[in-house]
């Protein structure tokens, strides 16, 4: 880290960054209000699959610009899983360089427009800076400044393909493609190697397809992304699953050299209630799916899901919200979270629960289901939930949820999403035997490197962390490409 | 990619389809299934590998008209190719030598029994094959099975061909004669429940592979979960091959029938459209 602290520092003393800065008075700067991001009324959206958040224009991007103070050990950037060199960007922004703006993301984060969209700002960048911490006042809005400039570049054009170094001819690997696989393949291709990503499903982003609805993150946009890679020259090949369709050792005897293992936290987490398997209840992976890749909901589209007046998402998660506030657009009566701790312990993004507020969920907060009935064709019509209050801080640190006996009671619901949790894909830990692994089923790395115990393998994102987000994910991607090419370098010198 | 290089029908119904994909060709074995797609609006749907070649490539399904999907497919020709197909998925059999094995298909489950027959066969077992189906015409592969089996038995419900009852009149019947060290059953899940229920009687221990509503095949969402053993499994990744005699066969029955009014819905609507077309 302290390499990227130096270089931060070190474009603080650019003449232009040190005009700026006395251009305005610190004074002035800290007495703007926030910029708000404009976002379609909620009760028409709850209705609709158009994005929420519309994005902030050019005058409101440079008003948030000149907020920023440009601090001389900026804390923002330690904030970033990524290192983004934040300051730097945001100034580019106040001098009307939009474009140099991206770039400068674009040197750390793979997916600035995603990023700027879905990572948690609040518990990262914006909480740490000088504002939220000193001042207590709002931070700047870096995500949505962050989503500014990718989108500013996107939309103008001249979207940027990295430089892309004279091809070193070995093939690599990467499996899966979700945000550490598409990380980690950008890396290697800009490294010269011929990248091959590996995907089990028929779409290319992982979770970024499959899992987030186009309301939070449009497709198109992860769409685009894909493309410059292909024009970067990696190639992808989906319905292939590494462990399945093919063995680590097929590969090798294909010539892959070494492998990146991204392959996500995609196994749904069941309570293991009595009547969790009616007809109607969905694990929220299998929901969403059904309606973010499989487009059920469109008449047209051959996949079919089951549609409720009163559904009930169990969980606090993104993928809690996400998938309480699809049902709420796919006509629910009532969409209600039924979470068994308080609002203050959601894991969610606090963006996306003030929105579902505001789209009319509903929050059954400390409150946990036990059991579920169905009619006499097994599709669920009543759940029986108890009750909850919080005791001592768990392992977590957040307070750990206490039943409160007798105090059940039973309401409508005739579909249920359980969203309580994913563990890791055990697909590719279950082809590789040597491969060592956590109790939790996650594959154990070095942290430096993110090479597993076997030396050509190296792995990331939630099959390393178990569920985490997008921005972790793709940075471990970004570390294990530099510790592939390092490993590769080696090989290619020891022979 | 995926191109569909022979369709024969069985029956008005029901297709064998053989399809080009060398990558599953080679790695395939007994009990494996595959998901495929057929087109940018299709649902992905499973479907097991009846037979494979691995010089030509190419791996073979039957497909039964059913819904939506069965029926687009078995309106493909040759020539045209599917979409996606993404595999081999499942848990191979567990093929070893235990001595009699007695194998009963029902319907198009007759197509995913045939590479277990072959293989159980080949490890060194007497396989005694019983086909079932409610007529003559719904009686399938007749002859590769009685080729790789050391007996066989049809029986039909209407008595239009071979012996005249269900499946478990002509399993019973091997079961008194002579004694069975195990039982594989595939077939829609009534007959499956109620030839385990048959074997249960006499103790022989009996596998069936389970055929439950899918979406990724890969562990991802849980659609195909069942009850065995009072534990939930995921049919996909932890099958889909079980012990029949700890299937919740009620709650997987139910689960089979989720969809039922959409599936209905959506297939009135296709036979309209393509009816309109013709
Ligand atoms: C509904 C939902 C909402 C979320 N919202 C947010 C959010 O707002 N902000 C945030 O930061 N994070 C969010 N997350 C978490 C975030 O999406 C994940 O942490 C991130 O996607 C993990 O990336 P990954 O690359 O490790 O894996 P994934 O995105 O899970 O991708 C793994 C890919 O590998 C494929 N694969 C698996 N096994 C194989 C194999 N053997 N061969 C080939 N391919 C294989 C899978 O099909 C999949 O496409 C959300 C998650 C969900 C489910
Ligand atoms: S089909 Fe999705 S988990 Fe089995």
């Amino acid at each position: 880290m302290e390499n990227i602290a130096e270089y931060i520092k070190e474009g603080r003393s650019d003449s232009w960054r040190i005009e700026l800065r006395k251009s305005m008075k610190t004074k002035e700067r800290t007495s703007y209000e926030r910029v708000k991001m404009p976002e379609q009324d909620p009760h028409i959206r709850n209705k609709n699959s158009i994005e929420v958040n519309s994005g902030i224009s050019e005058e409101m991007a440079i008003a948030e610009s000149h907020r920023c103070l440009d601090c001389p050990a900026p804390t923002c950037t330690i904030g970033c899983p990524v290192g983004i060199n934040i300051p730097e960007f945001i100034k580019k922004i106040e001098i009307r360089d939009f474009l140099g703006a991206a770039t400068v993301i674009k040197e750390t984060n793979a997916l600035p427009a995603v990023c700027g969209r879905v990572c948690p700002q609040e518990k990262q960048c914006e909480l740490s800076c000088f504002y939220t911490q000193k001042l207590h006042k709002p931070p700047i809005a870096i995500g949505n400044l962050e989503r500014f400039s990718a989108d500013y570049e996107r939309n103008s054009g001249k979207m940027s393909i990295p430089n892309v170094a004279e091809s070193n001819g070995i093939k690599v690997a990467v499996v899966g493609s979700g945000p550490s696989g598409l990380a980690a393949a950008g890396d290697l291709a800009k490294l010269g190697y011929d990248v091959t990503v590996f995907e089990a499903l028929h779409e290319i982003g992982g979770v970024l397809k499959y899992g987030i609805p186009e309301f939070r993150l449009p497709n198109d946009i992860v769409d685009i992304e894909i493309e410059s890679m292909r024009k970067m020259g990696v190639k992808f090949h989906t319905n292939f699953i590494v462990g399945k369709t093919a063995s680590f050792d097929d590969l090798k005897e294909q010539g892959f050299k070494a492998f990146f293992v991204g392959s996500g936290a995609g196994l749904p987490r069941f309570m293991n209630i009595p009547g969790e398997n009616f007809n109607g209840i969905f694990s929220s992976n299998e929901y969403l799916t059904r309606i973010n890749l499989m487009k059920a909901a469109y008449d047209d589209y051959d996949t079919p899901v089951l549609f409720g007046k009163n559904v009930a998402v169990i969980g606090g998660g993104n993928t809690a919200m996400d998938s309480v506030r699809t049902a709420k657009r796919l006509g629910a009566e009532r969409s209600m979270i039924i979470y068994r701790r308080s609002i203050e312990e959601m894991p969610a993004r606090v963006e996306e629960v003030h929105h579902a507020q505001d789209e009319e969920i509903e929050f059954m907060n400390l409150h946990n289901p036990v059991e579920y009935f169905a009619d006499e064709n097994g599709r669920v019509n009543r759940m029986r939930i108890r009750k909850m209050r919080l005791g001592e801080p768990d392992a977590s640190g957040r307070r750990r949820p206490i039943p409160i006996e007798g105090s059940e009671f039973d309401i409508a619901v005739d579909l249920v999403v359980v969203a309580v949790g994913v563990s890791p894909n055990p697909i590719v830990p279950s082809s590789l035997k040597d491969l060592k692994m956590t109790n939790w089923g996650t594959i154990v790395v070095d942290k430096d490197t993110m090479q597993s115990s076997i030396p050509n393998i190296f792995a990331g994102g939630d099959i390393v962390r178990g569920g985490a987000t997008v921005i972790l994910a793709m940075g471990d991607g970004r570390v294990a490409a530099a510790g592939m090419h390092k490993y590769l370098q080696e090989k290619v010198k020891a022979n | 990619m995926n191109k569909i290089v022979e369709k024969e029908f069985f029956s008005e119904n029901v297709a064998k389809i053989v399809i080009e994909s060398p990558d599953i060709a080679i790695i395939r074995k007994a009990g494996h299934f595959v998901i495929i797609r057929i087109d940018e609006k299709g649902e992905r749907i499973p479907l097991t590998i009846a037979d494979g070649d691995k010089e030509k490539g190419t791996i073979t399904v039957v497909v039964q008209k059913v819904g939506v999907t069965s029926a687009k497919l078995l309106a493909m020709n040759e020539g045209e190719e599917i979409l996606d197909i993404v595999g081999p998925l499942g848990h191979a059999t567990h093929i070893e030598k235990k001595g009699t094995v007695l194998c009963a298909g029902g319907g198009v489950g007759v197509a995913p029994l045939m590479p277990i027959v072959k293989a159980l066969k080949k490890a060194g077992n007497k396989v005694i094959t019983v086909l079932a189906g409610r007529t003559k015409e719904l009686i399938i592969l007749e002859d590769e099975m009685r080729n790789y089996s050391d007996e066989l038995i049809v029986m039909t419900d209407d008595g239009s061909y071979g012996k005249k009852g269900l499946v478990t009149a002509g399993m019973e019947e091997v079961i008194q004669r002579e004694k069975v060290n195990m039982a594989v059953l595939i077939g829609p899940a009534i007959m499956m429940k109620f030839g385990s229920l048959t074997t249960k009687k006499y103790n022989i221990p009996t596998v069936v592979s389970l055929n439950t509503i899918m979406v990724d095949g890969t562990g991802m969402c849980g659609a195909c979960r069942v009850s065995v053993g009072g534990k939930t499994k995921f049919v996909c990744v932890d099958g889909p091959e079980f012990d029949a005699f700890q299937v919740d066969w009620s709650q997987m029955m139910m689960r089979m029938g989720a969809y039922k009014m959409q599936e209905h819905e959506a297939y009135e609507k296709y036979l309209r459209t393509v009816e309109t077309v013709a």
